[in-house]
């Protein structure tokens, strides 16, 4: 084999057994990795499966129109016709004024009060139900429009307001997780690095001796890269570890949760891609962080 | 093979370690440089090794100015250099093997050909036997010679040594010695710094003698 790689190889290894020679300090500082990695994983979980319930949220908007109390049956009607002939619209219910005016008497109590008016005060409404995978909010949108235009017409009330401001928490919330990420990656960084220069500090004279019979910079620097990986990826499995764990500690009551609600949601963890993600960056981290602190730390150490 | 043309040292603190020092070493020749503790032979050692540069004058070793060497060219050069130290500097977590072949893992060269030089080093200071040993499981004498068997291993075409029988009683001071004669007789240059005036007069060869940071005696050739 190639000089070269198996040299890496024989470093890559050599690093795992020194880490593994110290299983204490080697554990401690890969849980406080693997801690600073979970947390913008456990929240990317939550925003995750917060954008999968908005989806259904989403589908079960309803429009609904209200006539204006002058307009005539046979015009809402004619409307409500018109809508069920639309193959995007699941369901149309026509609501006449007397039909609501009877169900408001009987249901809120407030049948003598609603006996002093003169006139029935309820307009004719129709209820619209989109079908779900033919229609988006923004046709949705259009045709309410279009209904708002009859002269008949008094509201078309479409409840995408609450969906909007759902997903403008998300929005915020995926910011929040960007933030906590990047911070929490300047944390790990840190550790990395401050970690390495305690083990530079511990092995100097084997550095000064390696330097000393005619070894490079990048040869006296790649075990504490090496080490710097495996801290990363450490880190990173730990991280999806405890990712998974919330997801399974999380499970049995949102799961209740969602059933009090008529859902069938479950919370789902994180997928293959992301999973790979999370030790990638964990690995990048560690690279990086071990870069940096052995470039700058290795400058200093020179036989005397 | 080194050249020394009025070269001075100062070390930051400003003391004077070396002044106006001149003289040639010839390839393949074997030379002693004498004198008391602080009269500058480590640090002439230093400045061949490139672990200090020169203040001023030129220090040719190999063909190579130490002085337009820059500092990713230094661990090449000191390939081209074998160091012995008085206190031998191995590492104490790796077996003899392992320390001798060092020089050789940092130049990139392949397992097999490490083992029949790390081997024929070894076998070249006697102590073939022990390259399973940790350098703590050894004697001051084996280890000053695991040490000169490190030095030694790439086949530098040059070999500097300080004090290099400062630990050692005089019947071994005089078989370490012996060793460094032999790598002189194959055509390596050789350079011990010495302060035992005794033992360098028994060897017989030319010496460099330093006082206070100058050359008393043996810089002409």
């Amino acid at each position: 084999m190639n000089v070269w790689l198996t040299r890496h190889l024989q470093t890559c290894v050599g690093s795992l057994g020194r880490l593994a020679s110290q299983p204490l300090p080697t554990l401690l500082t890969v849980l406080v990795i693997g801690i600073a990695l979970a947390l913008p994983a456990c929240l990317q979980v939550l925003v995750s499966n917060a954008v999968a319930v908005s989806g259904d949220l989403n589908r079960s908007v309803d429009l609904t129109v209200y006539f204006k109390p002058n307009a005539v049956a046979a015009k809402a009607e004619q409307v409500a016709t018109t809508l069920r002939a639309r193959k995007d619209i699941a369901g149309v219910q026509l609501i006449s004024a007397e039909a609501a005016l009877k169900t408001f008497r009987e249901r809120s109590g407030f049948g003598p009060a609603l006996d002093a008016l003169n006139n029935n005060p309820l307009p004719h409404t129709i209820v619209v139900k989109p079908a779900n995978d033919a229609i988006n909010s923004a046709q949705l949108e259009t045709l309410a429009n279009e209904l708002r235009a009859l002269p008949e017409v008094d509201i078309v009330q479409l409840d995408t307001a609450w969906v909007e401001r759902f997903n403008a928490i998300l929005d915020a919330l995926r910011r929040g997780v960007l933030v906590v990420a990047i911070l929490l990656a300047l944390g790990v960084l840190v550790i990395v690095g401050n970690t390495i220069r305690t083990e530079i500090q511990n092995r100097r004279a084997e550095i000064e001796i390696t330097k000393l019979v005619g070894g490079t910079d990048a040869f006296v620097r790649r075990p504490f890269l090496y080490t710097g990986i495996w801290y990363g990826f450490g880190g990173g499995l730990i991280a999806l570890l405890l990712s998974y764990l919330v997801v399974i500690l999380m499970a049995a009551p949102i799961r209740r949760l969602s059933s009090l609600y008529g859902s069938d949601f479950a919370l789902a963890g994180l997928g293959l891609k992301q999973g790979a993600l999370v030790i990638g960056v964990g690995i990048l981290l560690g690279w990086l962080g071990s870069l940096t602190s052995a470039t700058r730390h290795l400058r200093d150490i020179e036989p005397q | 093979m080194i050249r020394c043309e009025h070269v001075f040292k100062r070390y930051p603190n400003g003391r004077e370690a070396l002044s106006d020092l001149s003289f040639e070493i010839g390839a393949g020749e074997i030379v002693f440089l004498t004198g008391h503790s602080g009269a500058g032979k480590s640090s002439l050692l230093k400045l061949i090794a490139l672990i200090e540069r020169p203040t001023r004058g030129q220090l040719i070793v190999n063909g190579r100015n130490v002085n337009s060497t820059t500092r990713g060219k230094i661990p090449l050069f000191r390939r081209q250099v074998g160091v012995v130290f008085q206190d031998h500097k191995l590492l104490a977590d790796r077996t003899v093997f392992d320390n001798v072949a060092l020089p050789l893992v940092v130049a990139g060269i392949g397992e097999r050909e490490i083992g029949k030089r790390v081997r024929a080093a070894l076998d070249q200071v006697g102590l073939l036997s022990l390259e399973k040993s940790r350098p703590l499981e050894i004697s001051t004498g084996e280890q000053q010679r695991v040490g000169i068997a490190r030095a030694v291993v790439s086949k530098p075409p040059m070999l500097i040594a300080d004090e290099p029988t400062g630990n050692l009683d005089p019947d071994l001071s005089l078989e370490v010695m012996h060793i460094f004669r032999r790598f002189s007789e194959v055509g390596v240059t050789v350079l011990i710094a010495s302060h035992d005036v005794h033992l360098v007069e028994q060897l017989g060869a030319r010496s460099i003698h330093l006082e206070n940071g100058r050359i008393v005696s043996g810089g002409a050739t």
